[in-house]
């Protein structure tokens, strides 16, 4: 029976090949010179979902694990920074540093929860968890329930820089996604990575070899949590509101699309997959429902022929490593 | 030259073409319509207020002016975010400079923020929260059309002094409902009724069952239905089915519109009393122009609130030609407040200093369906509410503009 | 009238008999569920779409061709069943041996196709469905005035349930079915078409869905968002039942309903949320669900 996840062509490499730091020239390229070409406000969302797509990819690429509930990540970090930025007056480094702290705490208790069980059973516990977190946002007096956190002010970052300016706002954002990105980078090429890896092609022989690997899947899914939520905090503070629609489940599906699309398992897989389905949900936003048919019909092709994902056929075509 | 040079220089001269676009001034009037296009509110608002919008810019006469304008639609969906991500995308990208309708309490605090924040301006017909001319009130804002409290004390004064002192509350659990449910207590409580209990549901619920029954074990009198649209239809649609007014209760719907007087049928709604600013058949001017209007709607009848909007834009419009200008939101909101308004649906009015548009209010009742001569005939006039009194005092709203 | 933990009765039996009334949904479409994952291995995630399709087939069937409640009750399961018979031979088929959960994500996938292109038609505010005539009024019941229609709900739901449960578990075409699915291979050597079966029991589990859409019309508006929000906890009653048993999707899908209605009566902001921790609880203690077989 074929794993969910196939491994691209050479991935068991662990040095850095060329072509992994080419892509990642051209990609801090592009997103240097974005702002002056696209529409800033644009850019800022992709990369916050980029973010938030890489660090679910950790869990599915190299773990094996698919969530259905990242959204409660996502999305509860960005009430606690849109509520410390609001209601607390925290700066925006601040506010930022404890949304991704709930997230954490979330993925720890969501995580010791959902890791004991496997596949279907871990996907159905993840999107179990995330709608009780739903409802839950919807009933508490801190959330707004259907009216979210409006008006959520970005700040001065470190009482210097004025967040309000759209320039100053992108060049944070994209340093802390280029943080998050090399982070996670790293965390795959590690000895923790090789052994999550051991645990995704045979936990039962990983476990054999003396590994804990409940606590290796623990950490995984915190850290992905943690990033999830990271992401998070930094859209509440680009769009100055935090509303129902982070936390519902049609964000966590989102989150697979993107992952499914781009390339699960591969490294700029989940980037290349944000920004087309952010740019495609921007295009059709005035066409109305094309939007949801078009995700669908993605989801179906590329289960049924590109399971590898977009930089997945290219770096299989390329036989290179992406 | 070396690839690297010339990268750098076509980044250079993509930076200078980008400067030199946004140095240009743009001189179109560009009226954004935010609305509800395809869930609960889509008749209310939705496409018949693009109509309408369409037929004020038409009425007003451009060319004459020596103006350009232009109007263009989106859909929020009720969602505060998507309504925020396109108002901004309009007032940055799209150089729209005026965005109006926007039903959906939730949806407007989130434009009329983001509309402070870039100074263009917001005409609200949709949004009914009383909290955009109280707490949350802001220079580039107006609310046009109604608003909770008037409601409240239109609707709720009527039936509590026909004897309807026992209240449950239906509360769609948002902006609006709570604004409603908390003004329109207020009103019973000060006229010597009692409020039994309340319910919260969420927006857009199509199943009222268990709400309808804890009304029901209440036995208040009144069941305050503090939620609008789609919502309300559905619950006074159930409530018959559940026996609700069989077992002498009745129904006070706070914020009713033709639209959903027309998808109960007369024979459903009728007795039921309401409070609108607008009726198409009250006089010959409001039936011209919703003859001009069903162009687009066939077989549909306009609310208040594309009434509203289409009194506002020709506001707006004759403020822009008096300033001559439309790139300063607070000015032409201030010119707007300074000029009284005059246009063929709602007469002669004016804007308060709160951002309140002030005009009568007329307390309805649905008519029997055998009283009903024609289409759209669904109302007769219980009273008129001179809009003097209508709407909340000025000093009693808590709106930081106003010294208090 | 008397009280129970400061509820008054009243209240509770009214709250009890509408949880009994939603419990027939959840066992109508967890049945649907458990036969298709039980029989195929496949997560059906269209079918709150299947569900949604069936309502809108009541409504169609009604306005454009005339045909009332009662026939559509028939032709609309059918109808919406051949198309489920459709995925299953253009695409399930293809997934038949790859890991479960890429059919998750392809039936996921059709299900927002499906819901999108129903709500660029139809925009997403409710289209009105009569309740048929013969059961239109009620009857007060002394603590609660029941709906007809309501009841028949209850009614019709029960005895589809069982007819399907006795299909499955007593009679030999169950049997076979059920063999097919422990090993196909042998059951295929005896002579039974197998493939044939597998997209026959799919088209069933769909017209399953949308027999329950078809009784949902006249309550709920018929929208296309109708079916994504109660899959998810259609989905927890299947799980915490046992995702392969029969029996306990019937049985976990009315007591869900139940206890959902209890919620609302002690204490109403857990309401939507109990049927999720129940699952939780259910899934650490006992992972293949309360009536499943092994995981």
């Amino acid at each position: 029976m074929e794993r969910v996840i196939e491994p691209p062509v050479l991935a068991r490499q662990r040095e850095t090949s060329w072509s992994l730091t080419a892509a990642f020239v051209v990609m801090v390229a592009i997103f240097a010179i974005g702002p002056f070409v696209v529409y800033p406000v644009f850019l800022m969302k992709a990369l916050c979902f980029a973010l938030f797509a890489c660090a679910f990819n950790l869990l599915i690429g190299y773990v094996g694990l698919i969530s259905f509930g990242h959204a409660m990540f996502f999305g509860w970090a960005s009430y606690v920074t849109a509520y410390a930025a609001k209601s607390w007056g925290w700066p925006p480094e601040l506010a930022i540093i404890v949304g991704t702290a709930a997230a954490a705490v979330l993925g720890v208790v969501a995580g010791s929860l959902a890791i004991r069980r496997q596949g279907i059973y871990f996907a159905m516990i993840t999107l179990a968890l995330a709608q009780m977190l739903y409802f839950f946002a919807l009933q508490a007096k801190f959330t707004g329930g259907e009216d979210g956190i409006q008006g959520v002010p970005r700040g001065h970052l470190f009482g210097v820089f004025d967040l309000s300016n759209e320039m100053t706002m992108y060049f944070f954002i994209l340093v802390v996604f280029l943080a998050g990105f090399l982070l996670i980078y790293r965390i795959i090429n590690s000895p923790f990575g090789e052994v999550l890896k051991a645990i995704r092609e045979n936990e039962q022989r990983a476990i054999s070899l003396g590994y804990k690997t409940e606590r290796y899947k623990l950490v995984a899914f915190v850290l992905s949590a943690t990033l999830a939520g990271l992401a998070g905090s930094l859209n509440s503070l680009v769009f100055q509101l935090a509303s129902l629609t982070d936390v519902h489940w049609s964000m966590s599906g989102d989150v697979v699309l993107m992952t499914l699309l781009g390339g699960l398992g591969t490294v700029f897989g989940p980037v290349v997959g944000a920004f087309l389905v952010i740019a495609m949900e921007n295009y059709l936003a005035p066409f109305g429902q094309w939007v949801l048919v078009i995700q669908g019909a993605i989801f179906v092709v590329c289960v049924l022929l590109f399971r590898r994902g977009i930089v997945g056929e290219l770096a299989q075509v390329l036989r290179v490593q992406l | 030259m070396t690839p690297t040079g010339r990268l750098a220089f076509a980044v250079a001269a993509l930076m200078c073409s980008v400067a030199a676009a946004q140095a240009q001034e743009d001189d179109v009037v560009k009226i954004g319509v935010l609305t509800d296009m395809s869930s609960l509110y889509s008749d209310i608002g939705g496409p018949g207020s693009v109509a309408a919008a369409k037929l004020a810019v038409e009425d007003f006469n451009p060319a004459a002016h020596g103006m350009k304008v232009e109007v263009i639609s989106g859909d929020h969906q009720n969602k505060p975010d998507i309504g925020a991500n396109l108002a901004r995308q309009w007032y940055d990208v799209d150089h729209v400079d005026v965005i109006v309708d926007v039903p959906t309490s939730s949806v407007a605090l989130a434009i009329s923020e983001i509309t402070r924040e870039k100074n263009k301006v917001f005409l609200g017909s949709g949004p009914a929260s009383s909290d955009l001319t109280g707490p949350k009130c802001s220079p580039n804002t107006i609310q046009w059309t109604y608003d909770t409290w008037m409601l409240a004390n239109g609707t709720g004064k009527a039936v509590v002094k026909t004897g309807g002192d026992t209240w449950f509350f239906l509360t769609a659990d948002y902006a609006f409902g709570q604004a409603l449910e908390r003004d329109t207590t207020k009103v019973v409580l000060a006229n010597g009724g009692k409020v039994l209990g309340s319910v919260r549901h969420p927006l857009q619920t199509s199943d009222f069952s268990s709400f309808l029954l804890q009304a029901q074990a209440s036995k208040a009198k009144i069941i305050g239905l503090a939620n609008a649209g789609g919502d309300t239809v559905n619950a006074i649609k159930q409530g018959a089915e559940f026996g609700v007014t069989s077992g002498g209760q009745h129904f006070a719907g706070l914020l009713v519109f033709i639209n959903d007087i027309e998808a109960l049928s007369l024979k459903t709604a009728q007795g039921l009393v309401l409070t609108e600013t607008w009726y198409w058949d009250m006089t010959d001017a409001n039936r011209a122009f919703t003859k001009r209007w069903q162009a687009s709607r066939p077989g549909k009848f306009p609310s208040m609130v594309p009434a509203g909007v289409y009194s506002s834009v020709i506001h707006y419009l004759k403020a822009v030609a008096a300033l001559k200008s439309d790139t300063d939101g607070r000015a032409v909101v201030a010119k707007m407040k300074e000029m009284p308004t005059d246009d063929a649906l709602f007469g002669k009015g004016s804007i308060r200093a709160d951002g309140r548009k002030l005009h009568d209010a007329y307390l309805f009742e649905v008519k029997a369906p055998e009283e009903s001569k024609y289409p759209g005939d669904d109302y007769k006039l219980r009273a008129t509410i001179p809009a003097a009194e209508a709407f909340r005092p000025l000093k009693d709203g808590g709106c930081p503009l106003i010294g208090g | 009238m008397f009280e129970v933990f400061g509820i008054p009765s009243q209240a509770l039996f009214g709250q009890l008999l509408l949880g009994l009334i939603n419990g027939s949904f959840y066992a109508l479409l967890s049945l649907g569920l458990a036969v298709i994952f039980g029989m195929l291995d496949i997560i059906n995630f269209t079918h709150g779409a299947q569900y949604m399709m069936g309502a809108f087939a009541a409504y169609l069937l009604l306005h454009h061709i005339g045909i009332g409640y009662w026939q559509a009750l028939v032709i609309a399961p059918i109808l919406i069943g051949l198309t489920g018979v459709l995925i299953e031979r253009l695409f399930l088929k293809h997934l038949r041996n790859l890991d479960p959960l890429y059919g998750l994500l392809l039936t996921f996938g059709l299900g927002l196709v499906i819901e999108g292109l129903f709500r660029n038609y139809y925009g997403s505010s409710g289209l009105p469905y009569q309740v048929p005539e013969a059961l239109q009024g009620g009857r007060n019941l002394g603590f609660m005035f029941l709906p007809n229609y309501r009841a028949w709900v209850i009614v019709l739901s029960l005895a589809v349930c069982f007819a399907t449960w006795f299909a499955i578990e007593r009679t030999r075409l169950g049997s076979y079915l059920r063999a097919a699915t422990e090993n196909p291979v042998l059951v295929r050597a005896f002579g039974i078409n197998v493939p044939r079966m597998v997209t026959l029991t799919y088209g069933f589990g769909v017209g399953l869905a949308a027999l329950a859409g078809v009784m949902a019309a006249p309550i709920y508006n018929v929208s296309p968002q109708m079916g994504s929000d109660l899959i998810i906890v259609v989905f927890a009653v299947v799980v915490i039942g046992g995702m392969g048993s029969i029996m306990g999707a019937i049985l976990t899908g009315f007591a869900l309903g139940i206890i959902e209605g209890l919620t609302k009566v002690f204490y109403p902001e857990a309401s939507n949320t109990v049927i999720f921790v129940i699952m939780a609880i259910v899934l650490l203690i006992r992972p293949s669900g309360l009536f499943g077989r092994s995981a």
